[in-house]
């Protein structure tokens, strides 16, 4: 087993990503995007948005969602820089660029929902 | 329905020709015909120099693999009549060197196929008076679609990954692997995952899914795959976060 590569933890965090966003970011989506703006929905009051975003809890679900989804991203972007234009040779800088994303739009996640107001 | 369809056929003798060429053929096209009844009509009665890989005539023996109209098929289970009113265009396996006309050099699956142990593998054999292993019919369901596998390589020709790559140990050897490892009766599972669990092996994977679209058995190498992702991933969590006297 080649216990130094990353791949099992990278592809985990690809797989918990790609189910947790496939359920949860269109029905946020569909909420904030669409329903709420739109007036489909009796839009909640901004304290209230704001009083449930404080809630440590909200702050963690929020925050895993983002970071799994990044990295999501970040492993699927890569296998298609790879495969889709056939550029493996450049892996270190691909591996650089996309999960550096990840790991600068998480913490972005965090600073965002640590300083909700 | 036209009674006849042209077969345009990959030509290739290395002795004559620096590349491959193509062919027509005219053939007969009875609603029972498959393509592999065309390529034995041109091979009896057209030209017999045409070369091609067949035996059993009934998705058995898994020798009968060509491309037909760019997909991958057993051709022995493909029919003309649905290609009326042509051309059917035959050409022999992709992602494998080709040796001559529609036969390629299968060297490799074949040295892929034995690296990961597809047999059951037991730390004691048990003595014969002992009797057989048995096994519940839960047991057998749990493998039972794997092994229905014919080492046919439609999947390997499906797959892009192994045609970029041809290091990676493929669609059919790692669902195999998967067949043994989830045998009731088999105890190699840790021998395999030490070679299954290399970036060339399931890593190399992307989930394409072409392997379970091409696969005339419906082995489904692809969930083979995933499957096999999330026990290696886990067993890499467990090496990590449990101390080794723990395991």
């Amino acid at each position: 087993m080649t216990r130094r590569s990353l791949e099992p933890l990278l592809w985990l965090l690809f797989s918990a990503g790609g189910v947790l966003s496939a359920l949860f970011l269109p029905v946020l989506l569909l909420l904030f995007g669409l329903a709420l703006p739109l007036g489909w929905l009796p839009p909640p009051s901004h304290a209230r948005l704001i009083a449930v975003l404080g809630n440590p809890l909200t702050g963690l679900v929020l925050f895993l969602l983002c970071l799994l989804s990044l990295f999501h991203f970040a492993h699927r972007f890569r296998y298609t820089l790879y495969d889709g234009l056939q550029i493996k040779h450049l892996n270190e800088l691909i591996n650089l660029f996309c999960y550096g994303a990840a790991i600068v739009g998480s913490v972005v996640a965090v600073y965002l929902l640590w300083n909700v107001p | 329905m036209a009674d006849r369809i042209i077969l345009q056929v990959t030509r290739y003798r290395p002795e004559d020709e620096a590349q491959p060429t193509f062919r027509e053929y005219e053939v007969p096209c009875p609603k029972e015909w498959v393509v592999l009844d065309g390529l034995n009509y041109v091979k009896d009665h057209l030209d017999g120099t045409l070369s091609h890989r067949w035996s059993c005539r009934m998705g058995i023996c898994g020798s009968c693999g060509m491309t037909v109209n760019g997909e991958p098929k057993l051709t022995c289970a493909t029919f003309l009549s649905d290609y009326a009113p042509g051309p059917v265009r035959v050409e022999p396996l992709a992602n494998f060197p080709i040796i001559r006309d529609l036969v390629v050099e299968i060297g490799d699956f074949m040295q892929k196929l034995a690296h990961v142990k597809p047999w059951i593998i037991r730390q004691e054999e048990k003595p014969l008076s002992e009797g057989e292993y048995q096994q519940t019919p839960e047991e057998l369901d749990a493998y039972k679609q794997y092994s229905m596998c014919i080492n046919c390589m439609l999947c390997y020709a499906a797959c892009p990954v192994y045609g970029l790559d041809p290091k990676f140990l493929g669609p059919a050897a790692i669902a195999l692997a998967q067949r043994y490892n989830l045998d009731s009766r088999d105890q190699g599972e840790k021998e395999r995952m030490e070679l299954l669990s290399q970036h060339e092996g399931i890593w190399g994977c992307t989930f394409v899914g072409d392997c379970t679209k091409a696969c005339p058995k419906n082995v489904d190498p692809a969930g083979a795959i995933q499957r096999y992702k999330l026990k290696a991933a886990l067993a890499w969590l467990k090496d990590i976060f449990v101390p080794r006297g723990a395991k």
